[in-house]
């Protein structure tokens, strides 16, 4: 007998207080989690901690409805246009701070917490100011006697993860780039997964090799079609570039994402509303199927 | 000629944007295992591996691994025709450590501002009281430390030329001239950069040195450009300061292909 775990979106981002910290954009340009993005801004939920290598749009969304109190990220902007202008406001008026990493680093300080380690050590940073700002340590290896860096665990309240399909139970198919998926969702104390479809066990079943996360892992499993978008996800939809580059023109100022939020978020009741406003087909361009696997018995 | 404007040769228009994929895609070696950057390193990393790179295999930071151009356009790594018969699609960690083992031959980079010794910085810049905010890292510093060479791209503008940078986000090589051994982290650091006027190789020292002029540029305009004395190629191996090859016309219709619109290179 499973536990079902199955819950609405709203549901699950209730449980996350304000003040915690929240690992998502796990996947780089992939399945970024931006309904329940959103759903944070609809609820209000403040003083949070973002954490992820690089964010594209969705941080400074989260920024820009004033969330926000500290990020620890590799890179925050919009990956089309380049800069992300309520983050860059944010930070540059000291409304919010910012832990520096590179991808490396942050990867690692999430491999850390994934294996219960205090910290880990990586041959990067070396030189960089990232490393002399940083809550970063260097020290002589007895092992190797050369000069490493310590990156310092880094263990989320929650990870959010947008994914293909899961199970009631919450084991879930995640096929594509996954980032520093397995690290955050490994790190964190608890994990939402956002789903395109919730599949009989039989399904996740079929393929476990495709399985990212287990259902002891997954706190919530919610059924959000379309919860990506704009990002895109693989066999599901393509990323809508025009869209990232629409919420850069109109967000160059804070009254400009008011007016962007209003549209796209506080006036629009939920997710399926929300995917009535697309005017994109972003079907993905091939219907090839994978090569069939069998597992034998 | 403004080498800011489309230039013409042997009947052909570019823009200094296609000029600098062609030059980024000939520092790609067949054979070579290439961290590729957003931007422009995808698009060099398509035309080498379509042209005179066929066994270049590419690594991005998302996971995917790739031995052939995405099948359309893309803005990111993670488009779906990137990831559309990749030959993998992993994880960071998996990529990540193949840089930092030393398996990764070369890496792009990008920058807001270098100094002489190829340092670069894409963090913050202004002054302390009144900073600008840039996005950051990403990989840059890890390609940086770890690639076993990288090439630095940057659009060339004086200002982008500092004595010293604001922050540190990816180290070249250390101001004292120390050079490659001077290095704290264990790759060999920047081999090239190449800007929208020119290319530019490190010495021995790890100084920037002027290796050649795109056409139609004045070499005069770039040293310039230039807040300290530039090095030039007469005094690292006695060689002339050239003139970059402009991009072929099968490059160009490539390129063109890869980026139809324009939207990474114009």
């Amino acid at each position: 007998m499973t536990v079902d775990k199955r819950i609405t979106l709203e549901e699950a981002i209730e449980r996350i207080e304000p003040g915690e910290s929240i690992a998502l954009g796990l996947a780089l340009e992939h399945a970024i989690p931006f309904a329940a993005g959103h759903e944070l801004i609809r609820q209000g939920t403040d003083e949070l901690t973002l954490i992820g290598p690089i964010s594209d749009i969705l941080f400074d969304q989260l920024v820009g409805a004033g969330l926000v109190s500290n990020i620890q990220a590799a890179w925050v902007g919009n990956v089309s246009i380049g800069s992300g202008y309520r983050f860059r406001e944010a930070i540059e008026g000291d409304e919010l701070t910012i832990e520096n990493h590179s991808n490396l680093s942050i990867a690692t300080a999430l491999e850390a917490g994934r294996l219960g380690l205090p910290s880990m050590p990586t041959r990067s940073l070396l030189g960089s100011d990232i490393l002399e700002e940083g809550p970063f340590e260097t020290y002589c290896d007895p092992v190797d006697g050369e000069e490493h860096v310590l990156v310092p665990a880094i263990t989320p309240d929650w990870a959010i993860v947008h994914a293909q399909r899961a199970s009631p139970a919450g084991d879930v198919h995640l096929w594509g780039n996954v980032g520093v998926t397995p690290q955050a969702v490994g790190a964190a104390s608890d994990v939402i997964v956002t789903v395109e479809e919730i599949v009989d066990p039989s399904v996740i079943k079929s393929d476990p090799s495709r399985v990212a996360i287990t259902r002891e892992q997954v706190t919530a499993v919610v059924e959000c079609p379309f919860g990506a978008h704009p990002s895109p996800l693989a066999g599901y939809y393509r990323r809508d570039h025009g869209h990232y580059i629409s919420y850069g023109q109109h967000t160059k100022t804070q009254g400009g994402y008011d007016t962007w939020v209003k549209e796209w978020i506080f006036d629009i009741e939920d997710r399926a509303a929300y995917t009535e406003r697309l005017d994109t087909s972003l079907e993905p361009v091939s219907a090839d199927r994978a090569a069939e696997v069998r597992y034998g018995r | 000629m403004d080498a800011d404007q489309s230039s013409a040769t042997e009947g052909t228009e570019y823009t200094p944007q296609e000029l600098m994929v062609a030059a980024a895609a000939r520092e790609i070696y067949d054979g070579d295992t290439v961290f590729v950057g957003m931007r422009l390193p995808m698009l060099a990393y398509q035309l080498a591996v379509s042209t005179h790179a066929p066994n270049a295999l590419a690594l991005f930071e998302s996971g995917v691994i790739r031995d052939d151009p995405a099948g359309t356009f893309i803005h990111t790594m993670c488009d779906l025709p990137n990831q559309f018969e990749a030959v993998a699609t992993t994880d960071m960690l998996a990529v990540m450590g193949r840089l930092q083992r030393g398996d990764v031959d070369l890496g792009f980079l990008g920058t807001a501002e270098i100094d002489r010794f190829g340092n670069l910085n894409t963090t913050r810049v202004g002054p302390s009281d009144d900073p600008i905010r840039l996005p950051g890292s990403g990989g840059a510093c890890d390609i940086a430390c770890l690639a076993h060479e990288t090439v630095v791209l940057m659009r060339h503008e004086p200002r982008r030329f500092v004595d010293q940078v604001t922050y540190v986000t990816s180290p070249g090589y250390p101001t004292d001239g120390s050079g490659a051994d001077g290095r704290p982290s264990p790759g060999a650091g920047p081999r090239r950069l190449v800007t929208s006027k020119a290319t530019f190789g490190f010495d021995d020292c790890g100084e920037l040195y002027l290796r050649t002029v795109h056409p139609g540029v004045d070499p005069q305009s770039i040293h310039d450009d230039m807040p300290w004395e530039l090095k030039t190629r007469e005094t690292v191996d006695e060689e002339p300061v050239g003139q970059t090859a402009p991009p072929t016309p099968d490059e160009l219709e490539l390129i063109r292909t890869f980026d139809p619109e324009g939207f990474w290179t114009s």
